[in-house]
């Protein structure tokens, strides 16, 4: 295999993350960012395909700058190489965008026969741009995959299915969004977080990646967020307060009134 | 306080103050309960390059020194004890081959513990001859390019765990104390083997065992340093490993404190947290300032080693005692003010004060330590005349 190309988001922890009542929006101020949760475990799956077959790394992340200290997160732990994609011109890009603007950024790097992407980002749940990035590019796509095996430029991928899993095979190139069950990504390590500290994270602009701007940033994204609110708790909800062995015991017979 | 501690120094300690609250607390009780060894806790800090924080650079570690081991030791004995000695021990066990070895031996054994793939025990300590290493009984005959080990060395931290055992022997017992010679012994080894693992009061998840020699053959290139100059192995690794207890000790009194706050802040009696009461608060306060005191003394001998200090015995046992009593005291405060709660196992501060004990003991119990501590004292005087 020669370069594996890993997608990565630094979205809010959304575990401390509220929603602002009144104006609908995330609560942004001091909320700790982290790395997709779901593209550390890309990032395992493609370290240990490198470990395996041998491979370069490659991380790739758009967002403004402070998106450099994820993607050095990322170098700390095994990743090859690293770059930014930024630019005034992407601010606003909806998932549409954003995949076109991946996809650009992954056309400036040669070899690519693998790229993967966290099944979905923690903040946004859309999990759409992994598959944008694959029809940009017009190469196959398998979502959600629990397992990857490579040999002789053929993946065998397993992937969820709500029962079960499939068994899919595909040709390099191609994008696998992966689920949460592949693997337990690694901890970083000493000798990668000296060398993270020493790189220079290279900025990739629109015009370093021939990005047309009528697919990038606002005026590129056909969607837009409109309001983002907590949904209010649907049905009735009754709370047995006192003794908790008499409380479990009327809501057992609150349950088997509900079942009849 | 703000010990201005370099940017690889913060590095490894937030490296490891992440795998500890990650992945050592989660199972640190379950650990204590069955004794188990946490090899998969071993691996991910081999993995993460941190088992070669203290070996050089040229062995495949990381190249640090007694600060960067002790900041690390600290980090995971804040979390558990008994994983922050398993981690100290290895270090203990390749300080004879770290500072006496011939370059062939490092280049033999170091990679392999740098990488985390082995690790490394000290056996000294035998039935007979605990604060009197002097009375030690096992003995190594010379035979050829070969000695032949027989005795019994007892307690020995990672004992049939590690792969690498540093083994003091007695070479010529007309001698005294230049008659005795440190060796390696590879585990595997034919006539060495392992007693029962012993049933401790603390550090349960370190491995404690017997190690037993009948007539094993060691090469005498295996001898670390040269024949007869066992004792002055043991002696200078021991000077060197003591601040390590001395940080484990640190660790497990922070933790307990850190246990104490959290307890005090939501316990809630006479209607308000506890933490609002002032016998509560000063407590809390005495169990800061003895932390912080112990940790300053013992970062200032660290310091002090790695700038290359040639004679550091009285330093290195003043803050082992010190910050060694200072744990027993205040993970007792701890349980004392988390009361019944403290008291049992549910909560981890009756485990902390159960992992203290031991660091009051070994590596030299603070009985011999204040003995060396005031022949120095002693020694100072008699030179200032």
């Amino acid at each position: 295999m020669k370069n594996i190309v890993v997608c990565i988001k630094q979205v809010p922890d959304t575990d401390k993350v509220q929603i602002n009542p009144e104006t609908n929006t995330l609560i942004r101020e001091g909320v700790v960012s982290i790395i997709n949760p779901f593209d550390l475990n890309a990032l395992e799956a493609a370290l240990q395909l490198k470990e395996k077959h041998g491979a370069r790394v490659i991380v790739i992340s758009m967002g403004p700058p402070q998106v450099k200290e994820a993607l050095k997160e990322t170098i700390a732990m095994g990743a090859d190489e690293v770059a930014l994609i930024s630019d005034r011109a992407f601010a606003g890009s909806d998932t549409w965008a954003t995949s076109y603007t991946l996809s650009q950024a992954i056309r400036t790097i040669d070899n690519v026969d693998l790229i993967l992407c966290g099944k979905q980002a923690i903040d946004g749940d859309t999990a759409q741009v992994g598959p944008g990035i694959a029809e940009f590019l017009n190469i196959p796509q398998v979502t959600f995959a629990k397992d990857i095996q490579y040999d002789n430029g053929r993946f065998t991928i397993k992937r969820v299915v709500e029962d079960g899993y499939e068994v899919l095979e595909a040709d390099a190139p191609l994008v696998i969004t992966v689920s949460k069950e592949i693997n337990v990504p690694r901890y970083p390590s000493l000798k990668g977080k000296m060398r993270a500290k020493t790189i220079e994270v290279p900025v990739w602009g629109a015009a370093d990646i021939q990005a047309d701007d009528t697919n990038t940033g606002l005026n590129g994204s056909p969607t837009q967020v409109v309001r983002i609110f907590t949904p209010p708790v649907k049905g009735n909800s009754e709370i047995f307060t006192g003794e908790a062995t008499q409380s479990a015991a009327r809501l057992v017979m609150k349950l088997r009134e509900l079942v009849k | 306080m703000n010990y201005q501690l370099t940017e690889e120094q913060l590095m490894i300690q937030d490296l490891i103050t992440k795998i500890a609250n990650e992945k050592v607390k989660p199972v640190r009780a379950h650990l204590d309960e069955t004794g188990e060894f946490p090899w998969e806790i071993m691996k991910i800090l081999a993995d993460s390059d941190l088992c070669g924080l203290y070996i050089p650079q040229e062995y495949g570690g990381f190249g640090g020194g007694e600060m960067e081991f002790c900041l690390a030791t600290e980090a995971l004995s804040r979390v558990c004890g008994g994983v922050g000695v398993t981690f100290a021990a290895t270090a203990l066990g390749c300080t004879p081959i770290l500072q006496h070895g011939s370059d062939e031996m490092k280049k033999k054994y170091l990679p392999d513990i740098a990488a985390g793939k082995k690790l490394a025990a000290f056996a000294l300590t035998e039935a007979n001859a605990g604060s009197d290493a002097g009375a030690m009984e096992t003995r190594a005959v010379k035979d050829g390019d070969y000695y032949i080990l027989n005795g019994t060395k007892q307690w020995i931290t990672n004992g049939g765990e590690a792969d690498i055992n540093s083994v003091f022997a007695i070479t010529n017992p007309d001698k005294g104390s230049r008659g005795c010679t440190a060796f390696v012994v590879e585990k595997g080894t034919p006539g060495f083997s392992f007693g029962k693992k012993e049933n401790k009061l603390g550090i349960r998840a370190s491995a404690t065992r017997e190690l037993v020699f009948e007539n094993v053959r060691v090469h005498k290139d295996n001898i670390i340093g040269r024949e007869g100059n066992g004792f002055i192995v043991a002696l200078k690794t021991l000077d060197t490993t003591r601040p390590g207890i001395a940080a484990q000790a640190v660790g497990i009194a922070q933790g307990s404190l850190d246990e104490a706050l959290e307890y005090a802040r939501t316990r809630v009696q006479f209607g308000k947290p506890i933490i609002t009461l002032q016998c509560i608060q000063h407590m809390l306060a005495d169990m800061a300032i003895q932390i912080e005191a112990a940790r300053a003394l013992l970062y200032a001998v660290c310091r002090n080693i790695d700038a290359g200090a040639k004679d550091y015995t009285k330093e290195a046992a003043m803050i082992k005692t010190f910050a060694s009593d200072m744990a027993m005291k205040v993970t007792t405060d701890a349980v004392q003010i988390m009361g019944g709660y403290g008291y049992m196992r549910e909560y981890p501060v009756e485990k902390m004060m159960r992992d203290a004990k031991i660091t009051q003991i070994y590596e030299g119990t603070n009985q011999v330590q204040r003995n060396v501590i005031a022949k120095y004292l002693m020694k100072e005087l008699s030179g200032k005349k």
